[in-house]
């Protein structure tokens, strides 16, 4: 299967390319670059490098968020766009199972993280399994404190990954002591291959109603909403 | 090597409507779908950029689908993808560039960046042949603009306003009038049974400027209604809507009408989301009457944001060769060169 697969949820961006199953190509820029002028131009890249021509793609992958509103944005109408008019499947998957399924170890609990800043973090927590990556908690928007309490109260151990800085090290340490383990810096970036490889075994939805994965409400709907209940 | 007959697939995504169309030689319309978010927007008393663009990554394939089904044509019928680059709301144009250079990617189309502007001036060639010189007044919620041209593509700004758009001023006096979003065609209803009894100024600026104020206007009615409120007089709320609306017209009228003249243009083409007001139609048309210049204004589905005219601009940049790489950016502060 030929698969096209694109990460651009947060600063690093990162495109691949699947040939018959195996990569072909991949492109990760982790630099505060801006994903609407780079992205197509990487896909270009990776596909010129597989010697694959757009109509040779069977399966479009797209990191579905959380992340940054525009990034995800930029990502998904790219991905929307191109699985509608080649009449190909989109597979969406979140951007932290991504994170998590780059980690190998099989007995303990992943939980990757983005910073969502004012001390909140889009977190999700996973397992692998012998079938692949299981989702344990499903992602959310949850101040830091709160999240690390949850995952105290696992009793596990735990494996933490975030593809963004942050200044949570302390924070991590003291609540979680002995039972976490912060990723090694190699593995913490997203790859758009892992994000391919996933994608062969879910099932695709259909291209429109597809939208990004928030985590949040706009505030002036929610502003809107707290006025109602009022009335 | 361009076909004279191109189909251009056009995307328009700079606010609050996602629109998908497919026009023919830049002057035959074979599809314009617009999804509009005028319903969501309004309990929020005006555009949240956030909730636009939001809608905008929904709507865009099932809109362009649309198009292309309406149009009845496949990509092999397509000869270039043509999207608004700016002005506009930043996140609602990237949804709208990205499609379209995925689009243009995947089937190895030209592509070709619009500006918005552009796309509103030549809605007007998908209804009668552009005759130059020409000059066209451009007003809208984000616009008011005066743009001559001699030549197709060839865009001379010669007036723009200083502060307010004529739109922008319409929403904020209607929100004193406490009238719901949009206020603009509310106040131009309200307007209509009223009289220019409060003589509000006209801002016409300095000797030979074809520039607008509207902003001074517009504090001049919001001190008014809030001295009255004070006093605990009654507001006749068609009045002041006759009055602000007088002089809005007034200027727009006057100074649209000295420029043409100075220009010695054949037509005016009168485009965006305002030219659907009744007054300022009416009072274009006295105007103009006998002056020799043709007084061109489009359809009401034209002159709000559409796709259908984007293609139609695009048309020209198709003929000259004007493409964008896959490089291409939403610009929402894009100048007219
Ligand atoms: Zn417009």
């Amino acid at each position: 299967m030929n698969v096209l697969a694109i990460d651009t949820s947060n600063q690093p961006m990162s495109v691949a390319v699947l040939k018959e199953g195996v990569l072909a190509a991949e492109l990760t820029i982790n630099m505060k670059r801006n994903h609407s002028i780079q992205v197509m131009p990487a896909v270009d890249y990776v596909m010129n490098q597989a010697d694959l021509k757009p109509k040779d793609l069977q399966l479009v992958a797209i990191a579905e968020g959380p992340g940054s509103y525009t990034g995800l944005r930029i990502g998904m109408s790219s991905a929307k766009s191109l699985a509608w008019s080649l009449d190909i499947p989109i597979v969406a998957i979140s951007s932290l199972k991504v994170l998590a399924a780059q980690v190998t170890d099989q007995d303990k609990l992943i939980a990757p993280f983005f910073d969502a800043r004012r001390g909140n973090v889009y977190a999700g927590l996973y397992e692998r399994t012998t079938t692949g990556i299981e989702t344990i908690q499903s992602d959310r928007n949850v101040a830091m404190t709160d999240w690390l309490e949850v995952l105290k109260e696992t009793n596990r151990d735990v494996i933490i990954t975030s593809s963004t800085n942050h200044q949570f090290t302390d924070e991590i340490y003291d609540i979680l002591g002995q039972n976490v383990r912060l990723i090694d810096p190699v593995l913490q970036y997203p790859k758009a291959s892992m994000l391919a490889y996933l994608a062969m075994s879910e099932e695709s939805i259909s291209v429109h109603a597809l939208a990004p994965q928030y985590h949040r409400m706009v505030e002036a709907e929610a502003k809107w909403l707290e006025k109602q209940k009022e009335r | 090597m361009t076909e004279q007959n191109e189909i251009i697939l056009a995307i328009e995504t700079s606010c609050d409507e996602t629109a998908a169309a497919v026009v023919k030689g830049g002057t035959e319309l074979l599809s314009n779908v617009v999804a509009t978010q005028m319903d969501i927007h309004q309990k929020f008393g005006g555009v949240v950029p956030e909730v636009a663009s939001r809608h905008h990554i929904e709507q865009m394939t099932a809109v362009l689908e649309q198009a292309m089904d309406e149009a009845d044509v496949t990509f092999d019928d397509i000869d270039a993808v043509a999207v608004t680059q700016g002005p506009g709301l930043v996140g609602a144009l990237l949804v709208g560039v990205n499609a379209a250079k995925a689009i243009a990617y995947a089937h190895d189309l030209p592509l070709i960046g619009v500006h918005h502007i552009a796309g509103h001036i030549y809605a007007n060639r998908l209804e009668q042949p552009f005759e130059f010189p020409l000059l066209s007044l451009v007003v809208s919620g984000g616009h008011t603009e005066l743009i001559y041209m001699n030549d197709h593509g060839d865009y001379q700004l010669i007036g723009e306003t200083r502060d307010d758009a004529a739109g922008e001023a319409y929403d904020k006096v209607a929100k004193a009038l406490e009238l719901p979003y949009p206020g603009g065609p509310q106040i131009d209803q309200l307007a209509q049974s009223g009289k220019d009894t409060y003589q509000f100024p006209r801002s016409y600026l300095e000797e030979g400027s074809y520039d607008f104020s509207f902003s001074g206007l517009k504090t001049a009615v919001i001190n008014k209604l809030h001295q009255k409120r004070q006093k605990n007089e009654p507001i006749d709320r068609e009045n002041v809507a006759a009055s602000f609306q007088a002089s809005v017209i007034d200027v727009l009228v006057n100074k649209t009408y000295e420029a043409a003249l100075e220009h010695n243009v054949k037509q005016l083409i009168v485009a965006g989301g305002v030219s659907a007001n009744q007054s300022l139609r009416a009072r274009l048309q006295e105007k103009f009457e006998g002056s020799g210049i043709e007084l061109c204004i489009p359809p009401l589905y034209l002159c709000t944001d559409n796709a259908a005219m984007i293609g139609a601009a695009a048309s020209i940049q198709y003929h000259q060769s004007d493409f964008a790489g896959l490089d291409l950016n939403a610009n929402p502060g894009l100048m007219m060169d």
